[in-house]
């Protein structure tokens, strides 16, 4: 079981609110994801959930009881930390039974779970080891180890991927989408990355500022962004927000549209404007395409094979279903 | 510094830096060499500098005269009992300080410092009138006692500055690994922290061995470590440089060894890391 | 990190040791304030009451006050002046490159670890004993008549004992502070013209300033106190007596523990002019 819910809960460091009042409801089960740029609050809010921090003022309920005032060593909830927060001066083996042995757990269970731990994290090999003597990608294989063996009830994840190397991060980010899938436990992870977050995630919480911005599964949040802020923060590359005379021509204030829903030609098209750099990845060319007058850049994803040089002249056509019309106050217009 | 040295340059250091460095070891040695002379081959004129008639003499009669192995019985106890409770007692003040810092920890540790720089000689005393009150003059207990007390500041200061190079993570992770305070503190900070106790336990031991005004205004016979054990040589009549020499050096070779081990740390330990 | 209960867990934690040392400061502080403003004479009639200010003024009225004052300075400023000086060219040497650098170092720290009562001891019969101390021997070797060191030259001689009692502890912190000076300013200081001499005063001096600083107050503390050199060398006789010998003989030897208490609320104010300078440096060092 793992079911969380936070009412009403702010925080405060001295004068300083960092988390509003926010209220927020995590499924058993679920894989909730907490993305936002720096500073946005999101560990506060994932250290508030942890016990780490106290909460200024509202509740949080885990599993239905009233966990506010309960210590973190209470709370049945583990944690994997950016810096891994291994034990150093223990090997892999004492680092992964360190929970259990506070639990006073039998022995044998001890030795049988972390068996299975160390067989399911490609870890038997390095058991004897002490996490020094480890790369980056298996010392966070022992902090999820770590984890896994006292069977929690939610799994809270800060921000574990960023100190990898990209390929790393990459299987890492497989890994542990693999594990949720496998152990069906609540997981609330935090990033900065939103490639993370879309590809992990069942839930997507939107932080900014402490505040929450929206809500959502990853392709409600694709499709129907709450915010510009939302618009600009999910997707990559990121959607075009154009303002002016063509957004009020659209009705809106702010006029979204993804790199992936504008069609290009060399003849003719809805925009117009010169290409600036092209990025081949392949699969894909992004163009970015300036003096159309409608905004500095205007980013447009096309297939890989379609060709335009620095400074040729490009025709765009918004594919009109897919725009996204905002109001002055930034909310998309219903 | 990757400057290019001529080999000349470095002989000259090396003979100018050996030479002072010999200067000022130079008493400590010839107490060391004095302690192996006859009494008459000590105060002998010219000197006789190594060849004598080695002897280890003078320690057999510093042993059997002196009761010596109570005095450094008596000096063990007092320095390693005052570290081991100042350690005791500071770790989890270091704890606090380190690792839940308030507004108010960096006055605090200042204000402990400054009880170090009281001059003894002005609570002299009102310390010995209580010694006498409570019965403790010239006993072990009270003396390990005020001694934890005098290295307390610098004990609490040196866990402070090991402890808080710990990542605050680490705890944290034990905290959610469901680790109590007591188990945070027992098995994950303390072995973490150990280079960094031992040096404290190293220097402060050293402190205690050497201090020099409670050890000699609060004992008598009974509880007198080395220090006041040597002051009771000041007589200064009759031959006896080769027994001052040996039970000199028996004083201070265990600290002179343990205080190679420890030079790094003295610097960090009495600048209040100051000085890095 | 920070939670209520964390916070007051820290409290809790933190009690005994402040518990201990307040007592410690406070216990015997409140004590002597007391005993100063009283007359007190354990073997002779022990307290007979409240006097005011009188100790106060009787002990810097003393005919021994001003002579304890002049010894105090006379011990510290040429103790801070011997070790400061050689300390500096000490660091200087020990920082240049030479073979057995280790060992030398140990030698020069070496006598930072020597009890203070054996130092004090073996110089004064050892080194300083006018017929057989080994002075002596050299001084008639090169036909000298033999100096009675400790009487007819008792502050030279304490100043040397405690000045290579402290030399090392000197050495060894601007020898820390010479090697985080950045060798590349150094360079960079060569290659704009500059001497060894102007590198020295204008590069190397300023660096090590806050180090030399560092070392006059702490050694300033420790010297103001010192007891057991003085206690075992001359017994405060010849003109060796510091303000803090006595007090201690006022409070000790002849038992006038109002007239001593005053004397020791003297050197705590002195002790704390000095210790506001020290926590000073430290306390900006902490954030």
């Amino acid at each position: 079981m793992g079911q969380i819910t936070l009412q009403n809960v702010t925080k405060s460091f001295g004068d300083v609110e960092v988390i509003p009042p926010l209220d927020l409801d995590i499924q058993d089960g679920e894989f909730t994801v907490f993305v936002g740029p720096s500073g946005c609050g999101k560990s506060t809010l994932l250290r508030l959930i942890a016990g780490l921090e106290d909460i200024t003022s509202g509740h949080i309920s885990i599993d239905g009881n009233d966990a506010t005032d309960i210590p973190p060593a209470k709370r049945g909830l583990a944690m994997v930390f950016q810096s891994y927060a291994l034990y150093p001066h223990m090997s892999v083996r004492k680092n992964i039974a360190f929970p259990m042995r506070m639990a006073k757990m039998d022995q044998a269970e001890q030795d049988r779970r972390i068996e299975q731990a160390a067989a399911a994290l490609n870890l038997t090999d390095y058991l004897d080891r002490r996490p020094g003597q480890l790369s980056g990608g298996q010392r966070q294989r022992v902090a999820i180890g770590r984890a896994i063996v006292r069977e929690p009830a939610a799994f809270l994840f800060d921000e574990p991927l960023s100190n990898l190397d990209a390929a790393l991060r990459v299987g890492m980010r497989l890994e542990i989408s693999e594990l949720h899938k496998r152990l069906a436990t609540t997981m609330i992870y935090v990033t900065h990355d939103q490639v993370e977050a879309m590809t992990m995630a069942d839930k997507i919480v939107v932080l900014r500022a402490g505040h929450i911005e929206q809500v959502g599964s990853p392709l409600e949040l694709y499709r129907n962004p709450r915010n510009t802020f939302v618009a600009g923060f999910i997707g990559s590359p990121k959607m075009n927000l154009i303002e002016g005379e063509e957004a009020g021509r659209n009705g809106a204030h702010t006029l979204g549209i993804r790199p992936e829903h504008i069609d290009v030609s060399a003849t003719d098209g809805h925009w117009q404007g010169k290409v600036g750099v092209a990025e081949h990845l392949g699969s894909d060319t992004f163009f970015h395409i300036h003096e159309t007058g409608l905004a500095e850049t205007i980013t447009v994803r096309a297939p890989g094979e379609v060709n335009f040089r620095h400074g040729d002249t490009i025709y765009m056509t918004p594919r009109s279903e897919q725009l996204h019309r905002f109001g002055a106050d930034g909310l998309r217009m219903a | 510094m990757a400057r290019a040295v001529t080999n000349q340059r470095k002989m000259i250091n090396t003979a100018a830096a050996w030479t002072v460095g010999l200067l000022i070891f130079f008493p400590i040695l010839w107490t060391i060499l004095t302690s192996f002379k006859s009494e008459a081959q000590a105060i002998a004129d010219p000197p006789i500098f190594l060849f004598f008639d080695w002897t280890t003499e003078n320690y057999s009669t510093v042993m059997e005269r002196s009761n010596y192995g109570r005095f450094l019985w008596n000096s063990i106890f007092i320095a390693g009992g005052s570290t081991i409770l100042g350690i005791i007692i500071a770790v989890p003040a270091a704890w606090s300080m380190a690792f839940v810092p308030s507004k108010r920890t960096k006055d605090i540790l200042l204000w402990m410092l400054s009880t170090k720089m009281l001059p003894a000689v002005g609570v002299l005393y009102p310390i010995y009138l209580l010694f006498i009150q409570f019965g403790l003059l010239d006993n072990v207990y009270g003396l390990t006692f005020v001694l934890m007390l005098i290295n307390l500041p610098i004990i609490v200061w040196m866990l402070y500055t090991y402890f808080r190079e710990i990542p605050g993570e680490i705890l944290e992770a034990a905290r959610m690994d469901g680790a109590t305070l007591k188990s945070e503190i027992l098995y994950v900070l303390t072995p973490m922290a150990i280079p960094g106790i031992a040096s404290t336990l190293l220097l402060n031991f050293i402190l205690a061995w050497n201090e020099a005004f409670w050890t000699l205004n609060l004992t008598a016979a009974k509880a007198a470590p080395l220090t006041a054990f040597i002051a009771s040589y000041s007589s200064p009549e009759g031959l006896f440089y080769a027994k001052l020499s040996a039970a000199s050096t028996m004083a201070i070779a265990p600290i002179l060894i343990l205080g190679w081990f420890s030079q790094k740390q003295l610097v960090r330990g009495l600048t209040f890391g100051a000085v890095k | 990190m920070a939670t209520k209960a964390s916070r007051s867990a820290a409290r809790v934690m933190m009690a005994p040791a402040v518990v201990l040392l307040l007592g410690w400061m406070l216990v015997p502080l409140i004590m002597t304030l007391w005993f100063s403003f009283r007359t007190y004479l354990p073997l002779r009639g022990g307290d007979q009451g409240w006097t005011g200010f009188d100790n106060y003024v009787r002990f810097v009225t003393s005919s021994s006050f001003w002579p304890a004052i002049s010894t105090t300075l006379i011990l510290l400023i040429g103790v801070l002046a011997i070790t400061i000086i050689l300390g500096v060219l000490l660091a200087i040497l020990l920082d240049q490159p030479m073979w057995g650098q280790g060992v030398v170092r140990i030698l020069v720290i070496a006598p930072f670890f020597v009890m203070p009562t054996v130092s004090a001891l073996v110089w004064k019969n050892i080194f300083m004993d006018p017929t057989n101390g080994l002075l002596a021997h050299l001084w008639r070797f090169f036909g000298a008549e033999s100096v009675s060191w400790l009487s007819d030259v008792p502050m030279l001689s304490l100043i040397m004992i405690v000045s290579w009692q402290w030399l090392p502890f000197a050495t060894l912190i601007l020898l820390t502070a010479i090697q985080s000076l950045d060798g590349e300013q150094m360079e960079a200081a060569e290659m704009d013209g500059a001497s060894v001499l102007s590198r020295f005063f204008y590069i190397a001096l300023p660096h090590l300033s806050r180090a030399i600083t560092i070392v006059i107050l702490i050694q300033t503390i420790f010297l103001l106190a010192i007891f057991a050199e003085i206690f075992v060398t001359t017994g405060g006789a010849f003109g060796t007596r510091t303000l803090s010998y006595l007090i201690f003989q006022r409070v000790l030897e002849s038992q006038n523990v109002g007239l001593g208490s005053a004397g020791g609320v003297y050197a705590i104010i002195l002790a704390n002019i000095v210790a506001i300078f020290l926590m000073r440096i430290v306390g900006k060092n902490l954030d």
